[in-house]
């Protein structure tokens, strides 16, 4: 094994964690936009004709791989004539877009049953209380509802960004130069198996963790109410509590 | 009594149709007319044809192994098999890393576009075009080293490559003229599209035509299969196989 041959490429290497990252983040930024409304549909309204159609688009995008779903937009729709006559050809003749609109509306599905299920925990007293205290439906959703819905999905929505993370390797298939890009056209460079690989998969490691770093901040400034005080603070209630 | 038949029903799954085999070949079955897969699922094409009589010829059993394209030397390297035989071209990058026999057949590269496209084959005529071709190939180098200025798109496939010249996220492929002519010209896919420019047989990037990659090591497969390739070639089997794919000699001279 010669690793020094990915240090010789460290700039297509680069270039790949430029695209990795951008094709993640937009990705789960689009998925945070369709699944916001698509859980308090979830949530509020269930059976109604919307929830329905919110559930069917669940139902495909966590129901078929990340893979197939990008084939069908990127070679799948390039076959019928009249999409390609159309104004949407402009973004799906792009290798880029198709990635990107894939992978948002399955972030975005995996994202609606998270945030459903956070909407779905909070204690009804809660919405009682905003009620009682004369705040609108809108108020309450934006006031109450959603803040405690998003802290709540928080060590989950890690999770996701992660998936997704993982997930946006599909993008090498569909000619997107990203990490795994850059780790496959070095193994075919040079006639090798791992050195691509182990450079993509080391990067891959290294992003991953600094986003579960990232959560773990995050989820110790907001979620940090339900962690027991560390020893020498604890009151002899809760230290017996304990035992 | 029972438990010994579970037992070797078992034992006989697990090893599969990896057990007995001489010799295990690489193929590829995403090039036609060289090597393609049916919509059965069978393995078809001059490359595998010429591979059976091989086999034939030196009296082994061989077995399929089909492998990616990009991970093809590696597989080879790896032993999970003894032999490439997937229109890989003879050339001194490859040669740095395995071994090949005599070549089993020879052809040119060509560019194609759009009918009347009209692109010059130059590096300046091509500088501000798309151009696809398959990772890892002659024409992928071929493309870096000849025209550092075209926007290169790479694929794992020269049938995702031609789907996208279809759909027009590419201005023009390069790839072996056979395989553009009957896997995708001479194919209703293929309509409204030509070849353009000069054929290009460059030998520092096409090499002397393709042959079958074996390990550095062996060589006394590589002078089997050779000697193989040449007796097909004296018997009449070589034309009798390429009669039923090419109008032309394909072995080249």
């Amino acid at each position: 094994m010669d690793l020094t041959l990915p240090l010789l490429h460290w700039d297509m290497f680069l270039k790949g964690v430029l695209v990795t990252l951008q094709l993640t983040a937009i990705a789960v930024a689009i998925g945070f936009m369709i699944a916001m409304p698509c859980a308090i549909i979830r949530a509020e309204r269930p059976g109604s004709l919307a929830d329905r159609l919110v559930r069917a688009y669940v139902y495909f995008f966590r129901g078929t791989p990340l893979l197939v779903q990008t084939y069908l937009f990127y070679y799948g729709l390039a076959q019928f004539d009249f999409i390609r006559n159309s104004f949407a050809w402009i973004f799906l003749r792009e290798a880029w877009w198709c990635a990107v609109i894939a992978f948002s509306l399955n972030s975005g599905a995996y994202a609606t049953e998270i945030l459903r299920g956070a909407l779905a925990t909070i204690p009804r007293g809660q919405t009682e209380a905003a009620e009682a205290l004369g705040l609108s439906r809108w108020q309450t959703r934006l006031l109450i509802q959603i803040p405690l819905a998003l802290r709540n999905a928080l060590p989950q929505y890690g999770n996701e960004i992660v998936f997704m993370l993982h997930g946006s390797v599909v993008a090498s298939v569909i000619t997107i130069q990203d990490i795994l890009g850059a780790g496959r056209t070095l193994n075919a460079k040079y006639y090798v198996a791992y050195e691509g690989f182990i450079s993509a998969a080391i990067l891959y490691m290294a992003i991953t963790f600094t986003l579960v770093g990232i959560f773990r901040l995050i989820e110790k400034r907001y979620l940090g109410y339900l962690h027991v005080r560390s020893d020498n603070r604890r009151t002899p209630a809760v230290a017996a509590a304990d035992r | 009594m029972k438990k010994i038949l579970v037992a070797s029903a078992l034992a006989a799954l697990v090893s599969g149709a990896a057990q007995a085999a001489d010799l295990r070949i690489c193929v590829e079955g995403a090039y036609p007319p060289f090597s393609a897969t049916s919509p059965s699922g069978e393995l078809i094409g001059f490359d595998i044809d010429i591979t059976n009589a091989l086999c034939d010829e030196m009296g082994k059993e061989c077995e399929l192994v089909q492998t990616e394209w990009d991970g093809i030397i590696p597989a080879l390297l790896e032993r999970k098999c003894d032999a490439i035989i997937a229109s890989m071209s003879i050339t001194e990058e490859r040669r740095k890393t395995i071994d090949f026999t005599d070549k089993y057949y020879q052809t040119p590269a060509v560019f194609v576009a759009a009918e009347g496209a009209g692109i010059p084959d130059t590096a300046e005529g091509l500088a501000d075009k798309v151009v696809g071709v398959q990772r890892g190939t002659i024409h992928h180098d071929y493309m870096t080293g000849e025209f550092p200025d075209v926007e290169l798109r790479l694929y794992g496939t020269q049938e995702e490559a031609n789907l996208d010249l279809q759909a027009g996220r590419v201005d023009a492929v390069l790839a072996d003229s056979v395989t553009l002519d009957d896997g995708f010209l001479k194919t209703p896919a293929g309509e409204g599209f030509a070849i353009f420019g000069e054929p290009r047989t460059d030998e520092t990037y096409f090499g002397v035509g393709a042959g079958i990659g074996v390990r550095k090591e062996d060589t006394e497969l590589r002078d089997a299969l050779s000697a193989a390739i040449a007796a097909i070639r004296e018997n009449g089997v070589y034309d009798e196989i390429s009669s039923g794919y090419f109008d032309f000699d394909v072995y080249g001279d």
